[in-house]
């Protein structure tokens, strides 16, 4: 078996530097359009009449840094709080949703109190939610009942997140498209069985990027449980801010809350393609 | 890699609204509207310069535009109306816009949030008068007018709660709670060193609610606020004691743009009416005589 001559012929060697070339060129143009209007951005803002203002108010690194335990520790209590949130939520909403896809007239009360539930909740302003509960609840000075803000504040979140995510989970269900219900009816199976095995695997795994979308959002909408003196990432650095004048706290927190969610997203597009693969079988 | 071409075209736009975006040197209230310009506050302006006339107003003339926080609390002002010249701070206001040579119906009321006084940029208000302590670190970002009143920290607790704390040790073992941004807040944090984080309030309100609700063991507030508190708005509470923050004189000043030349012109103001006699009244009527609260060492 002699080696096989794989030298290239001098015209392909001539294309492929003709493609490099373009490629090269590409790249440089990219670069130079990339640089060019980030400078001119940079530029723009560096030059306005207020800039000097704004860097002392929002990017005073003393402040950032005398700031950072305070934020850290209060950031520490929005993951935690969205941790404790986001499983109870699916539980929550999958109940909820499964409740408004049964169609047995004798579960119509029931059925009924899951659609009020889903409209007072996607209706209501979750920071109104969060007030009522925080304010509300332990005015009514009830045994047993949390007083912790913290408690109350996630409470009201999962409250009026339940609703959002029965709602893409009901939409997941709807899209599982009748024929497989008649086919699991075919092989023997009981509505709640097919409801179990059949409609709900494939529904809820239609849904996953959504699903994520909302916890994305559940995380960031933990800042509203400061409103209630919830000393949180947010409320840290708005205390800070109000006591020194300064807001440089605000994009402390803001980047903490963009280097948790990033991540996030990156996963959930990963997933995303990843299911798409294994539907398609293709790249 | 469709992002190559796509990101530049995305950032056009942003271009196009930065540059539609830069503002012209606003030519609003303040002549300074340079960040470098020097703190005027102190030195004595020219009498002219203080004419009503030749005052730099944020609206037109002849309307002098105060900002306070919404809702406005007792005892510094009343009903929640700064307009009705009742309560201390609102009078204190009229007051000063009397010595400026404007009526009481030349004066303007604008809500400003405290966490909205110190934006950077042009202010809505020529003055904001909000119970604002002067501070160093503040007085770098805002211009405050001299001290229109000394405050105190004062303790607030349930009487039910049985044993009242009697020295700032005493407190350090209890529950605390203070509103968001104040000198109270940073007393239990840098002076009292409280065992446990203390609660932080949005405002007045959600301290009362959390005193009542068992949240926190005492409030600490000024001693004004804290005074109409245990009198009126909490049945059943007490005033603990008081205490100086920091163990210096507090004084709470109205709050400028920073640069505003109106800071000298209001200084004056103010000199004339303590000078007069006019303030000392003015506290006299709006705020309780509080010597018989025992102080907390």
């Amino acid at each position: 078996m002699s080696a096989v001559d794989r030298t290239p012929s001098e015209r392909e060697r001539e294309r492929a530097r003709v493609r490099r070339s373009i490629r090269r060129r590409g790249v440089l143009l990219a670069t130079a359009a990339t640089v060019v209007v980030l400078g001119l951005l940079v530029v723009g803002l560096t030059s306005s009449p207020g800039w000097p203002r704004v860097r002392e108010t929002f990017l005073s690194w003393p402040d950032a840094k005398e700031s950072f335990p305070d934020i850290a520790k209060g950031f520490w209590l929005n993951v935690k709080m969205f941790l404790a949130a986001e499983p109870l939520i699916l539980l929550l909403g999958g109940a909820v949703a499964i409740v408004r896809s049964t169609v047995s007239p004798l579960l119509t009360p029931i059925r009924l109190l899951a659609v009020v539930y889903t409209d007072f909740f996607r209706g209501v302003p979750t920071i109104l939610v969060v007030f009522l509960f925080a304010f509300g609840i332990p005015a009514l000075g009830l045994q047993g009942v949390p007083n912790d803000l913290a408690v109350l504040g996630t409470a009201a979140l999962v409250l009026s997140y339940g609703a959002y995510v029965a709602e893409v989970i009901r939409a997941g269900i709807d899209s599982v498209h009748p024929s497989q219900v008649a086919s699991a009816e075919a092989l023997g199976l009981s509505r709640a069985q097919a409801m179990r095995f059949v409609v709900l695997p494939q529904g809820v795994r239609r849904v996953v990027p959504p699903l994520i979308n909302d916890f994305v959002s559940l995380q960031k909408d933990t800042a509203l449980v400061g409103a209630v003196g919830v000393f949180e990432s947010l409320f840290a650095a708005q205390d800070y801010g109000n006591f020194n004048f300064n807001y440089t706290p605000y994009l402390v927190t803001a980047a903490f809350f963009v280097a948790l969610t990033i991540p996030i997203a990156r996963f959930t597009d990963w997933m995303g393609r990843r299911m798409m693969e294994r539907e398609r079988g293709s790249r | 890699m469709r992002l190559r071409g796509s990101l530049t075209i995305a950032a056009l736009p942003l271009l196009l609204a930065a540059a539609a975006c830069a503002p012209e040197s606003d030519g609003g209230p303040t002549t300074a509207s340079d960040p470098a310009a020097s703190d005027t506050a102190g030195s004595s302006a020219p009498a002219d310069q203080c004419a009503k006339e030749s005052l730099p107003l944020v609206s037109e003339h002849p309307m002098l535009t105060i900002g306070t926080d919404s809702p406005a609390y007792e005892p510094w002002f009343v009903d929640n109306d700064p307009t009705n010249g009742k309560g201390f701070e609102s009078a204190v206001a009229y007051a000063v816009a009397e010595q400026l040579g404007f009526s009481a119906d030349e004066v303007m009321w604008v809500k400003v949030p405290f966490n909205n006084s110190y934006a950077p940029g042009p202010k809505k208000f020529d003055f904001d008068i909000n119970q604002i302590s002067i501070t160093p670190q503040r007085a770098e970002v805002v211009d405050f007018s001299d001290g229109y009143y000394s405050a105190a920290q004062a303790v607030i607790t349930l009487k039910k709660d049985g044993a009242t704390p009697t020295s700032l040790a005493d407190l350090a073992g209890l529950k605390l709670g203070a509103q968001t941004g104040t000198t109270s807040l940073t007393a239990i944090r840098d002076q009292i060193q409280p065992d446990s984080d203390p609660l932080v309030f949005q405002n007045t309100n959600a301290a009362k609610q959390a005193l009542l609700n068992g949240q926190v063991d005492a409030i600490v507030a000024d001693l004004p606020t804290a005074f109409y508190i245990t009198a009126v708005e909490i049945p059943g509470s007490t005033l603990a004691g008081q205490f100086q923050f920091s163990g210096e004189q507090e004084q709470f000043g109205m709050l400028f743009e920073k640069g505003n030349p109106l800071v000298t012109c209001v200084d004056e103001a103010l000199a004339a009416l303590k000078s007069d006699g006019t303030l000392a009244g003015i506290e006299q009527q709006w705020l309780s005589d509080t010597v018989d609260v025992p102080v907390l060492e």
